[in-house]
């Protein structure tokens, strides 16, 4: 798999036999692999450790249009302390925003330790100019995102055109400065395991930070198997390259019970490494309250009602 | 310490009732055996004693066969089709709903973990006997005559590693021909087959169509040369199966064998490498290779060998070993101390002949039977370990160059139950299908079952099949 990762300039020839020699991914067998972790029953000590784990790898996310900084800042406070009942519960790892409302984010949550992530690159869906989506991207930076979530052109992807999906990613990387780059590949619309894969490697040959399965506007979003050959992905790259690159579930995941899976699949995929908000990601919003519902329950043994924890 | 350590989730054994001891099923009811012979039968995994079961002598035997002719004579052969589908049905709809405490009682007695029993063996169950309720009533369309005939009574010997699966392919096909049964389990693996017996009763089963006596080689022996039975069927070691061969070989029984294996699981260099590794997990350390279908033999082409391996021993070093009633335990206790005795020696003979043997770290219980996973490679042709069945979590790897080369050391066994093909050129793999002689062949995958497909051996692997359409041959006079 190394030798021609190694040569520093790539056509969309080299791109092309590169990705496209990468083992494929039999979906039968990933989709059995991704139902048989699932099926891990995580009780007692182990749960109370993954649903804080949890907790601290959300990104957790608005990004309708309908946004304001008030809403913003409800979420940033959220974000710092998730349960005001409860001051051991963890804060989560970043919040997550339209650029606009960075500067918003940015000064709510200077100084907690919780990250300021904007998605950018014309999101959802990466349909304009190189030189918009940059300009979306300084901008983000600027108003104070230490994180940016760009999206790939999955036009150009699908079309073959590597080598333009990894100049961009390039671009994009060198215009986030010291931000850290997710970049997302919306496997709904790339559709195959392989794709997942391929794009996988692509991003992170172009230099991504983290690779993330979704915008969230598109069905499906994350999924356990896309997950799955996902984080093969970060784990093969890293044996090979030597640099370890995040990964972000992001889309649906609505329960503490689908959150521990991901958790379960990181374990026995990546491994513990990845076991830490610097290397996993959930993007989500109202995972967070069922993730505080059923901490409360394992501490206290009993479920309290939705309208006891906040809604932000 | 691991950074997420799974805490212990054990399956409750409440929902298991065990009786102290166990009668023979004769004729619809539990009975003691006529000489009073009993052996204790037990949790492989603790040595825990579970319950006292009775050791069937010739007497009981004959006492057995005689019911099961009665019932045939009387009642089950008489029966329309679509009215033996209707008990059929019944008893799969009970295992459905009976499900867990089956899952339980298997893996307590057998030392496979909870999430196999549970996922695999007890469903497969289920979809037996729902599949061969639908033939029931179709026989005429199995394409052996218009109205085909059941034989009569079926001695069946069982083996312990999937027991009450192997009772299901044994049971659900004869009974669905109008055949009658005399069932017996595997010495050590002897209370589902029971537990199965209770569920004849609730399903109101007529006497004397399914009886199960328990005990050990003389009580089998006892079976299958009785001059009563006309079928025997059996599962288990190749050894055994000749004897049985011979047996019938001067009587006119009709006798279908499924015995041993030593199958290739061969992996090429355009394989989806993960789901391969999968495979070849699956494919040997599944019910601790406690499978005749096991791929045992890992041939991999050399291209792709130091990629493959480092990949399956990251791998195996995430398996679970541990307590079978622990629902993320992968791999559970070795069935036997005689079992784990075959393994181990054949371990030592694999280390003399000078394969280099690998296990992942792994910290074995110390009261129970236990072997971890374990690799051989370095491995060749002539070693005993690349041509015995070693009925265990061993595999041994091997390689090869290019496809006629995998085609020839695949086929180059006595044995030939099944094989598994890597690649992800749809060409190559009709192409080794083709060639290989194997009643099964997989195709990225390993260890699939399925109640429609025919499932069964070439060569020493056995005669007959078992599953599907041809499944029904076994149990008709065709």
């Amino acid at each position: 798999m190394s030798a021609l990762a190694d040569t520093p300039t790539w056509s969309d020839v080299s791109l092309r036999a590169f990705l496209h020699g990468l083992p494929g991914v039999d979906q039968v067998g990933a989709q059995a692999r991704a139902a048989m972790l699932a099926s891990r029953s995580i009780k007692t000590t182990a749960k109370q450790w993954a649903l804080d784990a949890a907790i601290s790898m959300i990104d957790l996310t608005t990004l309708e249009g309908q946004d304001t900084p008030g809403k913003v800042r409800a979420l940033c406070a959220k974000a710092k302390r998730p349960d005001p009942a409860d001051p051991t519960a963890p804060m989560v790892a970043a919040v997550c925003v339209y650029p606009d409302l960075a500067q918003v984010a940015a000064a709510e949550l200077d100084g907690s330790g919780v990250h300021v992530a904007s998605v950018a690159t014309a999101f959802p869906s990466g349909r304009a100019s190189l030189d918009v989506k940059l300009a979306d991207v300084k901008y983000a930076v600027a108003a104070g995102a230490d994180e940016v979530d760009m999206v790939i052109d999955r036009g150009a992807f699908l079309s073959g055109r590597y080598q333009e999906v990894f100049d961009e990613i390039v671009a994009v990387k060198q215009a986030c400065d010291r931000a850290h780059l997710k970049v997302i590949l919306e496997t709904g619309e790339l559709v195959t395991l392989d794709n997942v894969r391929r794009a996988s490697w692509l991003a992170m040959l172009a230099g991504a930070d983290f690779i993330k399965t979704s915008t969230g506007k598109v069905t499906p979003a994350a999924t356990l198997p896309v997950t799955l050959v996902m984080l093969e992905a970060v784990r093969d790259f890293r044996e090979d390259h030597g640099r370890q690159v995040g990964v972000k579930a992001a889309g649906g995941i609505r329960t503490a019970k689908d959150a521990l899976r991901y958790l379960v699949l990181v374990n026995e995929t990546a491994g513990e490494d990845w076991l830490d908000p610097r290397w996993f990601r959930l993007g989500a919003s109202s995972l967070l309250n069922d993730l505080l519902m059923q901490r409360t329950k394992l501490a206290t043994g009993r479920y309290s009602g939705p309208d006891y924890f906040t809604l932000d | 310490m691991a950074k997420f350590e799974y805490a212990p989730a054990p399956e409750s054994r409440a929902v298991v009732s065990l009786r102290e001891s166990y009668g023979l099923f004769i004729g619809g009811e539990f009975a003691p055996g006529v000489d009073g012979r009993a052996f204790k039968t037990i949790s492989p995994a603790t040595e825990e004693v579970l319950a006292e079961v009775t050791e069937a002598g010739p007497a009981d035997v004959d006492r057995a066969v005689t019911a099961a002719r009665k019932a045939y004579e009387h009642t089950w052969a008489l029966m329309p089709g679509t009215e033996r589908a209707k008990y059929l049905f019944r008893i799969a709809r009970i295992v459905q709903e009976r499900a867990r405490e089956l899952a339980v009682l298997e893996s307590l007695n057998n030392g496979k973990p909870i999430r196999e029993s549970r996922d695999v063996d007890i469903p497969l169950v289920a979809a037996h006997f729902f599949y061969y309720a639908g033939w029931a009533d179709k026989l005429e369309y199995a394409g052996y005559g218009q109205a085909p005939r059941p034989l009569g009574v079926a001695g069946q010997v069982i083996p312990w590693n999937f027991p009450l699966l192997m009772l299901a392919w044994k049971i659900a096909p004869a009974l669905a021909c109008g055949n009658t049964v005399v069932l017996k389990p595997a010495e050590t693996t002897p209370l589902t087959a029971l537990a199965f017996a209770e569920i004849c009763q609730q399903a109101d089963l007529p006497p004397g169509v399914v009886n199960i006596i328990t005990g050990a080689g003389e009580t089998g022996r006892a079976l299958v040369t009785h001059p009563g039975i006309d079928k025997v069927a059996f599962t288990g070691s190749t050894e055994v199966g000749k004897e049985i061969a011979r047996a019938c070989a001067p009587t006119r029984k009709k006798l279908t064998l499924e015995l041993g294996g030593k199958a290739a699981n061969i992996v090429f260099e355009d394989a989806p490498i993960d789901q391969a590794v999968e495979g070849i997990v699956n494919g040997i350390f599944f019910n601790q290779g406690h499978v005749c279908c096991a791929g045992s033999r890992l041939l991999v082409q050399e291209s792709v060998y130091s990629e493959v391996m480092a990949a399956l021993r990251r791998r195996l070093g995430t398996l679970r070993l541990g307590d079978p009633l622990d629902k993320n335990t992968d791999v559970g206790a070795i069935n036997s101390a005689a079992q784990l005795a075959k393994i181990r020696e054949l371990s030592q003979v694999g280390e003399a002949e000078g394969a280099e043997r690998w296990s992942p770290p792994c910290d074995l219980p110390v009261k129970g039977f236990w072997f971890p996973p374990t690799v051989f490679t370095g491995v060749s042709q002539a070693h005993r370990i690349a041509r015995e069945e070693i009925f265990g979590p061993v595999l041994s790897v091997l390689t090869f160059r290019t496809p006629a080369e995998a085609v020839e050391k695949a086929n180059n066994t006595p044995y030939g139950l099944s094989a598994g093909i890597w690649t992800d050129k749809g060409s190559l793999i009709l192409w080794m299908a083709s060639r290989l002689r194997a009643g099964v062949v997989w195709a990225n995958t390993f260890n699939k079952f399925d109640p429609t497909s025919p499932f069964g051996g070439y060569k020493e692997s056995g005669y007959g099949r078992e599953g599907g359409r041809h499944g029904l041959e076994a149990y008709l006079d065709v």
